[in-house]
């Protein structure tokens, strides 16, 4: 006996299915900004040649990238509320949301961070020189000269681990939160269509990710070439 | 203008810098000389700390470079410097890698900075190329506009370190005609560079250096003519005679 496939729960389900999207594409949008922003200055602190912050910033990146994903967003889970009920008294906002958005922030720093470092030292040790040498301050230099180059050179790579975090908010499901995976699991659960919902929810992550993989590759052709 | 005394200097265990001394005198232009390894990019980046050195005393117009008090910022921005892979900044246009120091480090508006930039850029006869990337220029070009770049600061004097050695032969003449102009107009300079010529046309000294030690420095008549040490005898047959 063939599986007979049944469509129909899907048209009715979209609203729902969006708003799962949805919080999937803002947990994917804050962990970008907030992992490039904390990722770089990780970056920074590693290579500042301070003992303590190198040391810091170094902990810190091979802590996050030696514990499991679904285990850091777990922690948070448990970890976030606690703190937040101690800082605002018992009215919270949506708990799932919030400790799902520090996870993805600070595990994806972690890896942002190395991509950043290696961005850094790609860039010509001479170019440091001639900034410094200018008059600019080492901050200056950072931010005016070394940097912008650093982000550029690494755009593929910043892009690249952005796909990969934008599946991974699927993971999200183990706090219990709808984003689009979670949603599209709950219709598929509750009309008894699993099949055709994960199906269908498989093929738009392909979609939205092999569409960003081919701009990614054609992105890095042209940083490639002069 | 610049006294070094001597200045030593290591990496780890190893002698880079041994007691280097001399003096470069307001208009002087001295010329840095010897074979590579011999640490004469070393001494000059000491000059305005870009190397840190462990023993003796560099002062740039009174100012101690390898005091911890001092504004190393401030001192840097008052001597020039041109390196050998030119370092032009390459996500900013000509105009601004004439531009950025200026704003930033003299505080001067962008409109001043600009103005002085345009100044600076037709005097090396680029002005054409202001809206450019430095990748879509010749070496000689983008070295140019480094000079440029080191005068948009008003330097009270300028340091090259080899300017020419990253450069295909027929561009070295093109910066050198600029380096001329330059002492020819009394700039105080220091020149780390293998162009005999050059030193010859119008270095008023010569510093030849080996192993880290400053061998010889004399008047360029007196070393072109008769080296005192052997190594500089050597050294001068080798680079001058094919």
């Amino acid at each position: 006996m063939s599986y007979s496939f049944d469509w129909s729960s899907i048209p009715g389900a979209l609203p729902y299915l969006w708003h799962g999207a949805r919080i999937t594409l803002e947990i994917t949008a804050l962990a970008i900004l907030v992992g490039i922003v904390w990722g770089t200055v990780l970056a920074v602190m590693r290579l500042s040649g301070h003992a303590l912050l190198a040391a810091f910033a170094a902990l810190y990146v091979n802590l996050f990238r030696s514990v499991p994903l679904l285990m850091v967003i777990l922690w948070f889970f448990l970890i976030v509320p606690a703190a937040l009920r101690a800082l605002f008294g018992e009215g919270m906002p949506d708990i799932r949301l919030t400790s799902a958005f520090v996870a993805f922030s600070l595990f994806e720093a972690a890896y942002y961070a190395e991509i950043m470092r290696a961005g850094i030292q790609s860039v010509p040790k001479g170019q440091l020189s001639s900034a410094l040498a200018l008059g600019l301050t080492r901050g200056q230099a950072m931010r005016l000269v070394v940097l912008p180059q650093a982000f550029r050179n690494m755009t593929p790579l910043l892009l690249t681990q952005a796909i990969i975090l934008f599946q991974d908010t699927s993971l999200v499901y183990v706090i219990g939160l709808a984003d689009f995976f979670g949603a599209a699991y709950k219709v598929g659960d509750r009309d008894g269509r699993i099949v055709e919902l994960l199906m269908f929810a498989g093929a738009a992550y392909f979609v939205v990710c092999f569409a960003a993989s081919l701009a990614v590759r054609r992105l890095h052709s042209r940083v490639a070439s002069p | 203008m610049i006294s070094i005394r001597n200045v030593s200097k290591w990496y780890g265990s190893f002698r880079v810098l041994t007691g280097c001394s001399t003096e470069v005198r307001k208009g002087e232009v001295v010329v840095v000389c010897g074979p590579s390894g011999s640490g004469k990019s070393t001494l000059i980046k000491c000059v305005n700390a870009l190397e840190p050195f462990q023993e003796g005393e560099i002062l740039v117009d009174g100012v101690s470079v390898g005091d911890t008090k001092t504004d190393l910022p401030k001192l840097r921005a008052r001597v020039g410097m041109v390196f050998q892979h030119f370092e032009l900044f390459p996500h900013m246009t000509v105009a601004q890698n004439l531009t950025l120091a200026q704003v930033k480090v003299l505080g001067r508006s962008p409109q001043a900075a600009l103005e002085k930039g345009v100044k600076l850029l037709e005097r090396v006869g680029l002005l054409a190329h202001r809206d450019k990337y430095p990748g879509q220029l010749s070496g000689g070009q983008q070295q140019r506009v480094a000079i440029a770049r080191a005068l948009s600061m008003d330097p009270i004097a300028m340091l090259f370190d080899e300017p020419t050695s990253a450069l295909d032969p027929e561009m070295i003449n093109e910066v050198l005609d600029v380096m001329v102009e330059l002492a020819e107009e009394g700039m105080t300079m220091m020149v780390v560079t293998h162009e005999m010529g050059f030193a010859r046309k119008v270095a008023d000294r010569v510093i030849f250096m080996d192993g880290g030690t400053i061998v010889e420095d004399a008047h360029k008549d007196a070393f072109f003519a008769a080296p005192q040490s052997d190594r500089a005898r050597l050294f001068l047959s080798k680079i001058l005679h094919h």
